[in-house]
């Protein structure tokens, strides 16, 4: 009968339509959008030397032609493995990476000796390491992209990933501070004396993976059960529970890693995700509270009791008041406020600034180092390039159809924004200064390897999303027997009694 | 090197990192738009081909007067009204149904309403306890003459022109 009533069409008939009508793969202008992107950071590396030797080398532009190529070759993998990944998302991300090596071939530059200035080698020094690491990520990141061609695989890895994540995170915490601390903050892994590994970078993907895993399968429990109190949907007290748990961790981090960053990264991802998942606004409300509360009650028991505290109660007493002490512990806060100052609004030009006087330019305070140099007229589109990042990364999480991509995506592009917020917010004295990294700018290669993976695995969930709906023939192929995927995705209207 | 070539370029940098800035935007602005045409689209579901007609015109109603609304007629939603438009109508227990019923009897995912060609359908999700069209169990996609109850656990629904 309805065979009858319906003119019926052959599925193979419909993908093709669709297939026709959204075969808009962007991936020429992603190419167009690259170019731009290294003829920027080789512009950029050309006005360095102009600046700083006075003269342009003939091979300046060979950094800038190495990130090229393997940006070029990642855009290949791109056409090749995720057509219709976000054509915006690889650009922005290799404008700051190019950025950052040029930044620290600058200051490279700045420490060198006039003899050793007029030939710095590719790969020499700070800069050349960055950019050794950079093709290291950008291979790890194709190489994510040729072996997950799914992003809903990962889910059956949640647990191991969780499992890696958590012993991640704990490593550096229960090593002894020879092997495991840097600048006060036990972050690392420390191999010798110049080479050393953060897990906590790759943690943040592990861990994220998980939470969006978990809250996926509990989704329902978190959202449904809730009393109303003062119209806001809060949970029942036996749900708080993975909550607790997540904010002791990053408490124990808090006092064990002495880095309040971090702690904050891993709280603020699990409660963003949590938020995704349930849409209670309670969740934010909650998770703020108890991070608030903890990090207040740190303070109030590094200034009494000190010990694991006192580290977070000294950071806490610099960001009140930098010049308080400004040759002494608020040194580098308070020059990095003054290199940010000089800078102003349209900066000395690339190559001109300082950056030799401010300690730790090449890892946190990059961003103010580039600041004086760029000023806030550059350090603002740094920070739209970051923004756009972030909201193509959210936009894939609303354009993917299931729930998992949807908390993934989500999850990953808030905790990048989040991470340049901590950062930001520290060198600018808007909040407590931590070591944390500065996405694709800051030196380091497990920062850079972590960023770059989560940026393949944001093309990843946005291929996915934006690729056309094929019948049942297509990769996207929905498993037999159980719903059709595109009811996740159907515009929700709630109607309540 | 003369100072005024390096202050040029200085505002010639920061101006052309703008326009990259800007670029990118326009690549999304565009994108959006993409996306926009592309929500419409939606695969065929199992069971029912895609219209063969013109895609993009909404399709006219065939015979008799077209569906407008859905109402609840009975069940703890009584009296609620949904206006169908032309997207499907998904009816469950789940946070992200269409219309959200909170019935012993009525699964996560229970049934949904698509339409066709201007006449709707009922298709059932492979809930536990059925969905029922007047007396008859729906089995697959099956057309809602107007006015004809639609049974989820103690809830009904009717289309109404």
């Amino acid at each position: 009968m309805t065979a009858a009533a319906v003119p019926a069409a052959s599925p193979a008939s419909t993908g093709e339509q669709s297939g026709v009508r959204l075969a808009r793969s962007r991936r020429n202008a992603e190419l167009s959008l690259l170019l731009l992107a290294m003829v920027l950071v080789a512009a950029y590396a050309a006005m360095v030397e102009a600046k700083a030797l006075d003269t342009i080398t003939p091979d300046f532009w060979i950094p800038a032609a190495a990130l090229g190529l393997v940006f070029l070759g990642l855009h290949l993998v791109i056409r090749w493995l995720a057509p219709y990944a976000d054509p915006a998302l690889l650009p922005a991300v290799a404008l700051l990476n190019g950025i950052g090596v040029g930044f620290l071939r600058r200051y490279d530059l700045a420490k060198a000796t006039p003899a050793e200035r007029e030939d710095l080698a590719v790969f020499a020094g700070t800069g050349g390491r960055q950019l050794a690491w950079t093709l290291l990520a950008v291979m790890l990141a194709a190489a994510l992209l040729a072996i997950l061609r799914d992003h809903r695989s990962l889910s059956r890895y949640a647990y191991t990933l969780g499992l890696a994540g958590i012993v991640l995170v704990m490593i550096p915490a229960v090593l002894p501070s020879r092997f495991s601390e840097i600048n006060g903050a036990k972050l690392w892994i420390k191999f010798g004396s110049f080479f050393s590994i953060q897990p906590g970078e790759f943690a943040k993907l592990a861990l994220l993976t998980f939470f969006a895993y978990y809250l996926v399968r509990k989704r329902e429990v978190l959202s449904l059960a809730s009393r109303r109190v003062l119209g806001i949907d809060f949970p029942r007290g036996r749900d708080l529970g993975p909550v607790l748990v997540v904010w002791l961790i990053s408490l124990l981090v808090l006092i064990f890693e002495k880095d309040l960053g971090t702690s904050l990264l891993y709280f603020g991802m699990f409660v963003v995700t949590l938020y995704i998942a349930t849409e209670r606004v309670s969740w934010l409300l909650i998770g703020l509270i108890l991070f608030f509360g903890g990090a207040y009650l740190a303070y109030l028991l590094g200034s009494t009791v000190g010990g694991p505290f006192a580290n977070f109660y000294d950071r806490a007493q610099i960001w009140l008041d930098p010049f308080a002490e400004p040759y002494d512990r608020g040194y580098q806060l308070v020059q990095g406020l003054l290199t940010l100052g000089t800078g102003g609004l349209f900066g000395a030009g690339p190559g001109g600034g300082q950056p030799a006087l401010l300690p730790e330019v090449q890892t946190d305070f990059i961003f103010a180092g580039i600041g004086e140099e760029i000023g806030l007229f550059g350090l603002s589109a740094l920070l739209v390039i970051y923004l756009l990042i972030v909201e193509r990364g959210l936009r894939a999480a609303l354009a993917v159809r299931d729930s998992f991509g949807k908390l993934l995506a989500g999850g990953l592009a808030f905790t990048l924004g989040l991470q340049v917020f901590v950062i930001v917010g520290g060198i600018s004295k808007l909040i407590p200064l931590t070591g944390q990294t500065t996405p694709f700018l800051s030196a380091g290669g497990s920062s850079l390897m972590a960023n770059w993976l989560l940026i393949a695995l944001l093309l990843r969930v946005s291929d996915g999303a934006r690729r056309p709906v094929t019948g049942a023939g297509g990769p996207a192929a929905r498993p037999a027997g159980g719903p059709p995927e595109q009811l996740h995705g159907a515009p929700t209207e709630v109607i309540r009694p | 090197m003369p100072e005024l070539v390096i202050t040029v370029a200085r505002f010639g940098f920061l101006i052309l990192l703008w326009i990259f800035v800007f670029t990118v935007v326009g690549v999304i602005r565009r994108d959006l738009f993409a996306g926009a045409r592309s929500g419409r689209l939606v695969a065929a579901p199992r069971g029912i081909g895609a219209s063969t007609g013109q895609p993009g015109k909404p399709a006219k109603a065939k015979r008799g007067r077209a569906a407008h609304q859905l109402v609840v007629t009975a069940g703890q939603l009584a009296g609620t009204r949904i206006t169908l438009g032309e997207a499907q109508i998904t009816i469950g227990r789940a946070e992200d149904s269409t219309l959200v019923i909170t019935d012993d009897y009525a699964s996560a995912r229970h049934a949904r309403l698509l339409p066709r060609d201007g006449q709707w359908y009922v298709e059932d999700l492979g809930s536990t306890n059925g969905t029922y069209l007047d007396r008859a169990k729906v089995t697959g996609p099956t057309p809602v003459p107007l006015g004809v109850p639609i049974r989820i656990g103690r809830t009904s629904l009717e289309l109404r022109p």
